[in-house]
């Protein structure tokens, strides 16, 4: 097992790097602030697996909960909806704020 | 199945899908004369394929309503739980999303098609086209509603982007009106789409 | 062409078509490709593949035709087949269906 560098509950943004080949972040959470829900576990890394290569060492992979009105500006719906989804650690980077 | 249309003359249509049936077929017998993959293998991978049905995921849905203890074990590890039924699900991880009065799930891949195979079988062609991919994370609320699908307005909807090596299948609501039923019973109302989200389990089904 | 969340679309066409033969073979040829006993190739290196088909390839096929695409496309990449090989094989499967 990896070390998990963030705990359940923290806030993180999701960091937005050049795209330079295969990855499985979406674009519409670059940049945006989320909490981390929960630890799937470490899984090899895929923008290395892409390539050939094992992927290793593994990278802890967090279940990361956005509220819907910061990812979309023109959300129709309540202010309670959320959307989640897995990103890998080192998208992902400290932040302040509610 | 789906309609099938009459097709009395060949069309272009026919024509490009000869073409690609006959590019499969030449790829699959070198890969066979290869000795890569075998003629039985394949054959085995599509019957195990055609056994994977959204009836496993009703099943899993149906002890999970029946059985609260069970219902938390597949909270906990769905795989697990999978197996305890006899539904083989190794390999990639499977994650149960629980639906309750104020919260609803909906389940969908914007960057390709990662979908509960082991638990709901091959997908549907909705779900792999781009509407829904596009559409699903940003305003699930009108995605729904072309499911037919509504919610009590006080429900809160929480959109799953299945992005890496986590499935997921949603546990839906289990209707008003089905106290006593059995485990059958109950899986028999639990459709395919109340297990990706897009709609609800209804005790007017059965 | 593939990372598609939010993008404008129109609605969900609740196309409910059952794979072919033809399809159901070629969802099996991935799964047994990328199977560990035959590792001929990833799943990250499927998607890497499919994302970068170009526009025109993507938008001419369907889904499982660019699955076939890129179990075509990566098989060629690693050495298990080559162009020339597959091309002659479909000539061959055209004779015969002529005769």
């Amino acid at each position: 097992m990896t070390e998990r560098r963030f705990a359940d509950g923290a806030l993180v943004r999701v960091r937005d790097l050049p795209v330079k080949g295969h990855m499985r972040t979406p674009s519409y959470v670059r940049g945006r602030q989320g909490r981390i829900e929960g630890c799937q576990g470490s899984f090899p890394n895929p923008e290395e697996r892409a390539y050939g290569s094992d992927g290793l060492p593994a990278r802890s992979l967090y279940h990361v909960r956005f509220r819907q009105r910061d990812l979309w500006p023109a959300y129709a719906g309540l202010a309670a909806d959320s959307l989640s989804l897995d990103l890998f650690e080192h998208w992902l980077e400290p932040a302040h704020g509610t | 199945m789906a309609h099938d249309h009459d097709h009395p003359h060949p069309t272009r249509a026919d024509h490009r899908s000869h073409a690609w049936e006959r590019r499969e077929a030449a790829i699959r017998s070198l890969l066979i004369e290869k000795g890569l993959l075998t003629a039985d293998a394949i054959r085995a991978k599509i019957e195990e394929w055609e056994q994977k049905t959204p009836a496993l995921g009703a099943r899993i849905v149906a002890r999970a309503w029946s059985d609260p203890a069970f219902e938390a074990r597949l909270l906990a590890d769905a795989n697990a739980a999978a197996a305890e039924l006899g539904i083989e699900a190794r390999g990639v991880k499977i994650v149960a999303l629980k639906n309750t009065p104020r919260l609803h799930h909906l389940v969908v891949c914007t960057l390709c098609s990662c979908y509960p195979r082991a638990l709901l079988g091959l997908p549907p062609a909705w779900y792999k086209a781009p509407a829904y991919r596009s559409r699903a994370v940003s305003e699930p609320r009108a995605v729904l509603a072309e499911f037919g699908t509504r919610l009590p307005p006080e429900t809160e909807v929480k959109v799953v982007d299945s992005t890496a090596d986590c499935r997921y299948l949603v546990l839906p609501l289990r209707p008003a009106g089905t106290e006593g039923w059995s485990e059958d019973r109950l899986a028999a109302i639990v459709g395919r789409d109340a297990m990706i989200g897009v709609a609800l389990a209804q005790a007017t089904r059965a | 062409m593939h990372d598609l969340g939010g993008l404008p679309a129109g609605p969900v066409e609740k196309d409910e078509h059952d794979p072919s033969l033809a399809e159901r073979r070629v969802d099996a040829l991935m799964s047994l490709l990328m199977s560990p006993g035959v590792a001929a190739f990833n799943v990250d290196e499927m998607r890497r593949t499919i994302e970068s088909l170009p526009r025109e390839v993507y938008e001419r096929h369907d889904y499982y035709e660019r699955w076939l695409l890129t179990i075509e496309s990566l098989l060629v990449e690693k050495g298990l087949l080559t162009r020339a090989e597959i091309e002659a094989r479909i000539a061959a499967l055209e004779a015969d269906a002529h005769d």
